[in-house]
C-alpha cells in the first residue's frame, strides 16, 4: 500500500482518538488498558493541532526532499522511494536535535528518554500489509484518509468541476 | 465477522445470513462500523458534566492530566461510573416502581386483568412491613404494602425496609461504613449531585455513594419489583417451556413481546387465549396465536406462564428477520432503536406501550392499567390483522428449539432440595459442608457483540458445574443457556461433575437453575441470605463459597446489579471491564482494596473459561476459610464430557 494522509480539517472534531489509537500502535501490547501501564509509556506521534475554530491533526508529511534528512549528520533519517515514508534509525541516531529545528511543521520530538527523535513513520508496517495508517482507522469522523498521489488530485478535479458548473448555472439563472 | 464468529447459537447464524441477504442491518454491523470505539471513553477519561469541559485526560501522560476544574482521572471515572450506577439502579426502580403502582391500583379495584395471586406471600410481605393483618380483608393488606413499599422510594431518612433481609453482620458494615441505603430515590438524586460541577473529590467517597445507590436498588428497587410481582402476578414454581428462534410458528400468528415490566405481557397471556381472538386468527387464515418474548418481560411470563422464549438481547432483529412476526410490543429497556427500521424491511408491526419509551414512525398504543385486558386485547387483534399480510417468500424460522426448565425462586428451589415436606436451606448447605457441591455461582447480564453472542454465558456455565458449582442465571444469561440445553435436568449428565450430578439427580432439577428476570437478581440476594440463616456456613454472605458473573454485560443495570452484589459481599467477574481503567486508583480500588472495606471485589478477564477458574479459586479460598471438607469429588475427564 502506498499513498499520504490527506486531512479534512473541516471534518476534524479534536476528539484525539487518531492521538491515542497512535500511542497504542507504538505500544508492545497494541492494547490500550494494557498500553497505558507499559513503561516507558508509548508516545503518539501526531498532534492535534488548533488555530481559531479549526482543528487539524498533524504528522509529519514524509517529504520528498526531506530537511530533516538532509540535515542529519549520521545519516539517522532516511527515505527509500516516492511515496514511502521517512525512517528514522534510532541506532544511528545521536540526538543533536537539527532535525526537530528544520522541520517546516514541527512534527519531529524527542523520545521520553531523550536518546533519539521520533516521528510518524506513517505506519509502514501496517502498510506492508495493506492496512492503512493506524490514525486514518481511528478517525471517527474521515477528517484523515488515506489515499495516493493520483485520488488526491483526481478527486480535486472533480470538486473543483462541479463548483464550476454550478457557477455556471447560477450565473444563467440570474 | 463471519456468522460463526458472531455468535454460537445456529438460529442467530442461519438469520445473520439472511439479514446480510436481505440487507437488514443488525447490531453486529453497527459494532463493527464503529470500531475502533473512543479510548477515552473506554479508559473513562472523558467528562462532560459542565461546559468548562468537554475535558479529556491523556492517558499517556503528554496530554492534560487534569480537567479544566482540576478532576484527575480519578474523579472523572469515579464520576461517570456512579452516574452509570444511577442509571441502572433508576430503570429497576422505576419498574419496582411501576409494580408498586400496578397492586395499588388493584387493590383499589381499578384495574381490570390483574388478580393477588400469591395471598401467602401478600401477608407474609405485611407482616415484614409491620402492617397489622387482623380484621382486614386482602384488598386492604395489599392496599397498605403497596403504600408502605411506595413510601420506601421517596424516604429520606432511615433504612430500606428490605436491607433488614440481610445477615445482621452485612447490615452492621454497611451502617459503618455509612453505605446503608435511605431511600431509594435519594440516593440516586445524591449520586447526580455529588457528580455535578465541583462536588465530590473523593474516589473512594464517590465509589461508596455508589455502592449505597446499587444497593437501594438491590435491596429496594429490584427486590420491591420481584416481592409485588409474585404477590400480583404469582410466585412461579418450576416450569417446562422451550426456548430459540425456532418457538415461531409459520402457521399461526406470531406475537413477539420484548421488554422488562411484566404488567402487560402478563394480560398479554390471557389475551392471547381469548377464544373470540383465536377464531378471528381462524378466518385470517391462521391456525393460533403463537405467543413468545425477547428479554425480560420473556422470563416473566416463562417462569409464571411457561410462554416460550424467542430469544436473547441479541436476537432482538433476528426475530424480526424471521419474516414471520406479525407484531413486537415494547414496553421499556434494551429496546434498541434500530427496530424501527427492522420493521420496516418486513411486514412486522411495531408497537410501543410506554409513555417513557416511544419510538419515531412507530405506532404507540398507550398502556394503562385501569384497562390492561382491553388495551391487550386491541394489541392481539392488530397482530392477527397482520398475518394476512405476511409474506410468505419472506418467512425463514430456523429449527432450533431447546427444552428447558425455568421457574426457580429463594422459595421453590432451595426448599425443594429439601423435599416438599421439609422445606429447609439445610440440604442444600449440607451439600456445600460435607464438599458434594463446591459452592453456588450466578450467572447474569446482557449480550454485547463485544463478545461472541452466548459464548461467554455458556462456556462458563460448563466449565461451573463440571466443577461441582450449581450455577443460577437470570436474563439474557438464562436466555443463552436455556438455548444451550443447560436448563435441561438432563444436563446435569451431560455436564456437571459428580456431585452436583447427584444432587441434581436426587431433586430432579437441572445444574443451571432459571431465577428470573433481570429485577430476579434480588432472589438470589434472599437465597444467600438463606443459605447464612440456614447455618454452617460463616455469619455473613461475603464468608459463603459463592461468586457472580456478567461475561456479556452492556447495560448500565447491570453496572448497578454487579455492584450490590459485591457490596454485599459477593466476588464478581466483569467480561469487559468497567470504563474506568485509565484511572489505576479506581481500578484498584475495584479490583483489590474493596475486600477490605466490603468483603468483595470485582475482577475483569474476557475468557469465560479463566473467568470460572477465577470463581473456582475464590469458592475453594471461601472454603478453606471456612475450614470445610475437600471437595467430594475431583474434576470429570473431559473425555466424559465429550469435550473437544
Amino acid at each position: 500500500m502506498r499513498g499520504i494522509i490527506f486531512i479534512d480539517p473541516q471534518k476534524c472534531l479534536a476528539c484525539k482518538s487518531c492521538e491515542l489509537r497512535c500511542a497504542v500502535e507504538l505500544s508492545k501490547s497494541k492494547d490500550l488498558p494494557q498500553a497505558i501501564d507499559e513503561y516507558p509509556l508509548p508516545q503518539r506521534r501526531l498532534k492535534v493541532e488548533s488555530v481559531a475554530e479549526l482543528a487539524i491533526p498533524l504528522q509529519c508529511r514524509q517529504c520528498e526532499d526531506a530537511p530533516c534528512v538532509r540535515i542529519c549528520p549520521s545519516k539517522a533519517i532516511e527515505r527509500t522511494e516516492v511515496e514511502q515514508p521517512v525512517l528514522i534509525k534510532e541506532q544511528l541516531c545521536i540526538g543533536c536535535k537539527w532535525c526537530i529545528l528544520v522541520c517546516p511543521f514541527g512534527v519531529i520530538g524527542m523520545d521520553r528518554e531523550g536518546k533519539a527523535v521520533i516521528k510518524c513513520d506513517l505506519c509502514f508496517e501496517r502498510l506492508k500489509g495493506n492496512k492503512p495508517p493506524v490514525c486514518v482507522q481511528a478517525c471517527p469522523t474521515k477528517a484523515l484518509q488515506f489515499k495516493t498521489l493520483e485520488e488526491v488530485p483526481a478527486e480535486k478535479r472533480k470538486e473543483y468541476l462541479v463548483r464550476f458548473t454550478k457557477g455556471k448555472e447560477m450565473a444563467e439563472r440570474k | 465477522m463471519r456468522e460463526e464468529e458472531k455468535s454460537i447459537d445456529k438460529a442467530s447464524q442461519e438469520l445473520l445470513k439472511i439479514a446480510e441477504r436481505e440487507g437488514v442491518d443488525t447490531a453486529w454491523d453497527r459494532y463493527e462500523a464503529m470500531v475502533p470505539q473512543c479510548g477515552f471513553g473506554e479508559l473513562g477519561l472523558c467528562c462532560r458534566n459542565c461546559l468548562l469541559g468537554p475535558c479529556r485526560i491523556d492517558p499517556f501522560e503528554e496530554g492534560p492530566q487534569r480537567g479544566v476544574c482540576g478532576a484527575t482521572a480519578e474523579i472523572i471515572s469515579a464520576r461517570n461510573l456512579i452516574r452509570m450506577i444511577a442509571a441502572g439502579a433508576s430503570a429497576h426502580s422505576d419498574h419496582g416502581r411501576d409494580i408498586a403502582h400496578t397492586l395499588l391500583l388493584t387493590a383499589q379495584g381499578k384495574t381490570k386483568g390483574y388478580g393477588m395471586k400469591d395471598e401467602e406471600k401478600l401477608f407474609s410481605l405485611a407482616n415484614e412491613l409491620e402492617i397489622k393483618t387482623d380484621g382486614k380483608d386482602r384488598k386492604e393488606i395489599a392496599m397498605e404494602v403497596a403504600e408502605k413499599v411506595f413510601s420506601e422510594f421517596g424516604q429520606q431518612q432511615g433504612e430500606l425496609q428490605f436491607s433488614h433481609r440481610a445477615p445482621e453482620r452485612r447490615q452492621a458494615l454497611w451502617r459503618k461504613i455509612g453505605i446503608m441505603p435511605r431511600g431509594i430515590d435519594r440516593e440516586i438524586v445524591e449520586v447526580m449531585h455529588r457528580t455535578t460541577m465541583g462536588v465530590d473529590s473523593d474516589f473512594t467517597n464517590l465509589i461508596n455513594q455508589g455502592m449505597r445507590t446499587a444497593l437501594s436498588d438491590g435491596w429496594g428497587g429490584s427486590m420491591i419489583a420481584t416481592e409485588l410481582s409474585d404477590v400480583l402476578f404469582g410466585t412461579p414454581r418450576p416450569i417446562r417451556a422451550k426456548v430459540n428462534l425456532g418457538v415461531l410458528k409459520e402457521d399461526e400468528v406470531n406475537l413477539v413481546v420484548h421488554g422488562h415490566e411484566p404488567t402487560l405481557s402478563d394480560v398479554i397471556v390471557t389475551a392471547s387465549q381469548d377464544p373470540e381472538l383465536i377464531e378471528l386468527a381462524r378466518k385470517n387464515g391462521a391456525k393460533g396465536i403463537n405467543l413468545a418474548g425477547i428479554c425480560c418481560t420473556a422470563n416473566e411470563i416463562l417462569m409464571r406462564h411457561g410462554i416460550p422464549i424467542a430469544g436473547n438481547f441479541l436476537q432482538q432483529e433476528l426475530a424480526i428477520t424471521t419474516g414471520a412476526v406479525e407484531l413486537m410490543l415494547v414496553d421499556v429497556q434494551c429496546i434498541m432503536p434500530a427496530l424501527s427500521s427492522v420493521a420496516n424491511c418486513f411486514h412486522t408491526k411495531l408497537v410501543s406501550t410506554s409513555p417513557k419509551a416511544k419510538f419515531p414512525g412507530v405506532e404507540h398504543v398507550e398502556f394503562r392499567e385501569e384497562e390492561a385486558l382491553l388495551i391487550a386485547k386491541k394489541i392481539v387483534r392488530m397482530a392477527v390483522e397482520n398475518f394476512k399480510n405476511r409474506v410468505k417468500e419472506k418467512v425463514n424460522i430456523p429449527k432450533e428449539k431447546m427444552d428447558l426448565v425455568a421457574g426457580f425462586t429463594a422459595e421453590s428451589v432451595f426448599r425443594f432440595l429439601g423435599g416438599k415436606y421439609r422445606a429447609t436451606y439445610r440440604p442444600l448447605n449440607d451439600a456445600i459442608i460435607s464438599g458434594r457441591l463446591r459452592g453456588a455461582a450466578g450467572i447474569v447480564g446482557c449480550n454485547n457483540p463485544k463478545i461472541k453472542h452466548d459464548w461467554g454465558h455458556v462456556e462458563m456455565a460448563k466449565e461451573l458445574i463440571k466443577n461441582d458449582v450449581l450455577v443460577v442465571v437470570t436474563g439474557c444469561s438464562a436466555i443463552a443457556n436455556a438455548k444451550a440445553g443447560l436448563l435441561k435436568p438432563k444436563a446435569a449428565f451431560e455436564y456437571a461433575g459428580k456431585g452436583l450430578r447427584e444432587i441434581c439427580e436426587a431433586v430432579g432439577v437441572p445444574p443451571v437453575l432459571h431465577v428470573g428476570s433481570c429485577v430476579d437478581n434480588s432472589r438470589i440476594l434472599i437465597t444467600l441470605c438463606n443459605v447464612v440463616a440456614e447455618g454452617g456456613l460463616g455469619d455473613d454472605i461475603s464468608e459463603l463459597p459463592v461468586a457472580g458473573a456478567a461475561p456479556e454485560w452492556m447495560s448500565e443495570k447491570a453496572v448497578a446489579i454487579a455492584f450490590y452484589f459485591v457490596a454485599s459481599g459477593v466476588f464478581t467477574v466483569l467480561g469487559n471491564p468497567f470504563p474506568i481503567l485509565g484511572s489505576r486508583e479506581v481500578t484498584d480500588l475495584l479490583t483489590r482494596r474493596l475486600k477490605d472495606t466490603v468483603g468483595a471485589n470485582f475482577a475483569f478477564e474476557s475468557d469465560p473459561i479463566k473467568a470460572a477458574h477465577l470463581m473456582i479459586d475464590h469458592i475453594n479460598e471461601k472454603r478453606e476459610s471456612l475450614k470445610l471438607k475437600p471437595v467430594m469429588y475431583k474434576e470429570r475427564e473431559k473425555v466424559i464430557l465429550g469435550v473437544e
